[in-house]
């Protein structure tokens, strides 16, 4: 009875979790019109415009670096593999499908929950100790719209092009190996994997970073406004934004992926 | 007699089932300077934050200008934060943005001002605390008692008819919450603002405030002129107004833990 009492308290608190990230997401929704040029309200924009540079801008070194990374390592492993069969031809499927598909939205979305995840929890924390927060509302400001909405948008458009460059640098590493191990030209290379990936692979690669994009921005911004206490709570909250982030990127990942293999199976 | 511009009725505050504060009542009249003093823990920031809409309370109500702000619509609660100006304790400028941007912010984005009016009345309010030269330069780059008045240029951008200072003078040197004191006075005779202070500073309540309220324990003990106040025999009173300590009453778990580490246990059994 105990283990049961646990259990349905822990669905509880998730469920009530994700209803919390829901209903934020649904006010940042309703409050972005406000930030866009020319519709929204003067120079707000700019808020967002800021946002996108610390989120994508600044990220690109690191996402182009370890994609390219992944993606060698991913045909050298593969390779290691196909070699044996006669079929080294299939790296190129595999690492031009598995990162369209897969590693370059979920390894971007796991480089922007350490780097921006974290960063948004630590800034709204701190606005939350040093009254930054009350002092917006007691303006009849909004902090959803005056913190949160600029974040989101900078997060929804960024993370999706990271994740293109993501999905390229990979690509390329693969053809780097492609070339040493078979001599193989970064033309031919490019038209195999052209001829490979369909639309719909990369639509659903970007369809993925775009929920990662929300999940990231949402918990990190949520665990900042739950601080509570001193500067020790907002090192805490910056632990469980990228803890909790990182859980409901990987379990949404593996949501999406059983429903897009379903969705092709069923239509096979 | 005018109606009062903050009533607060049967205030009830409990906080995980600990009650904070018990049932208190005050009125703010227009235009007066009202102190609410109190020791730590009595609840005055507490109740501050319920006045400001900031909380929801267990039960009371809290009428400003007459509206109930934990039964009215979010517009209606909107318009009184227009008309209502706070400085935090801990300031709360916006780190990002200078000085002069923290003024200019309410300004911009709840008024349709131009910005060259914008750029003239953020002078003017930056002027009326002295930082009138200092609009250029960000938060952290200022002393605590710049900040101070920072948050009061802020506070007073949008011409409120209330103004709410918490502890507008912890953590400043006296010289520094004196030139504090004078601004608030200052506020009240130019712009006929109703203040409202929470502060444990006597010398600074005696000196700025029309009534003092002081709260202890989470009920309030006394409302009081400055003059009625200061003569008031409530024994918990006195001892706030004469620094009086409370006595530290002698634990035997504490009398016991200290033998134990003196190696006594036992010898008086």
């Amino acid at each position: 009875m105990k283990l049961l009492e646990t259990v349905g308290s822990c669905v509880i608190q998730g469920l009530a979790y994700v209803g919390g990230l829901t209903m934020q997401s649904w006010s940042e929704l309703r409050a972005t019109p406000r930030l866009l040029p020319v519709l929204g309200k003067r120079g707000r924009w700019l808020t967002a415009m800021r946002q996108m540079a610390e989120i994508g801008v600044d990220a690109l070194p690191i996402v182009s670096v370890l994609s390219v990374c992944a993606g060698f390592i991913l045909a050298m492993q593969t390779g290691a593999v196909l070699r044996r069969y006669g079929a080294l031809q299939y790296v190129m499927d595999v690492v031009g499908v598995g990162f369209t598909r897969e590693l370059g939205p979920i390894l971007t979305a796991l480089i922007v929950c350490g780097r921006s995840g974290s960063a948004f929890s630590a800034e709204i924390g701190t606005m939350v100790v040093t009254s930054e927060i009350d002092a917006l509302r007691t303006m009849a400001l909004d902090p959803i719209e005056f913190v949160l909405t600029p974040k989101y948008i900078a997060a929804m458009i960024t993370i999706p092009c990271l994740s293109i460059i993501s999905n390229t640098f990979g690509i390329l590493a693969g053809s780097a190996f492609m070339h040493i191990t078979t001599r193989i030209t970064l033309p031919m290379y490019l038209r195999y994997i052209y001829n490979t990936i369909e639309l719909r692979d990369i639509l659903t690669g970007l369809l993925k970073s775009v929920v990662f994009a929300g999940i990231i921005v949402n918990v990190g911004c949520m665990e900042g406004l739950r601080v509570k206490g001193g500067p020790d709570a907002v090192g805490r909250s910056t632990t469980s934004a990228v803890v909790r982030s990182t859980y409901l990127v990987i379990i949404a990942d593996a949501f999406f992926t059983a429903i897009f293999y379903l969705v092709r199976m069923t239509g096979a | 007699m005018a109606d009062p511009i903050i009533s607060v009725d049967g205030l009830t505050v409990e906080y995980e089932g600990k009650r904070v504060l018990e049932s208190v009542s005050l009125n703010i009249e227009p235009g007066e300077v009202m102190v609410l003093v109190g020791g730590s823990g009595s609840g005055k920031t507490t109740m501050l934050r319920h006045i400001i809409g900031l909380e929801r309370p267990t039960s009371g109500t809290v009428r400003v200008r007459g509206v109930d702000i934990n039964r009215c619509s979010e517009e209606e609660l909107m318009a009184i934060r227009r008309t209502m100006g706070v400085a935090f304790q801990e300031c709360a400028l916006f780190n990002s943005l200078s000085l002069e941007e923290n003024i200019e912010l309410p300004l911009q984005e709840l008024t349709t001002l131009a910005d060259p009016v914008i750029e003239i009345m953020t002078y003017m309010k930056l002027a009326a605390v002295g930082l009138g030269e200092s609009g250029k330069l960000m938060p952290p780059e200022l002393s605590g008692g710049m900040k101070k008045r920072a948050a009061v240029a802020r506070a007073t951008a949008l011409d409120p008819e209330i103004l709410v200072f918490d502890e507008p003078s912890a953590g400043l040197d006296p010289i520094v919450a004196a030139g504090l004191d004078e601004l608030i006075l200052f506020m009240k005779r130019a712009f006929q603002m109703t203040i409202l202070v929470v502060s444990h500073e006597m010398a600074s309540a005696f000196r700025i405030a029309d009534r003092i309220a002081m709260l202890d324990c989470g009920s309030l003990l006394a409302v009081d002129s400055k003059d009625a106040f200061r003569k008031n025999a409530n024994p918990r009173i006195r001892q706030f107004l004469d620094r009086v300590p409370d006595p530290i009453t002698e634990s035997p778990i504490v009398r016991e833990h200290i033998r134990e580490l003196a190696g006594l246990t036992g010898a008086t059994k």
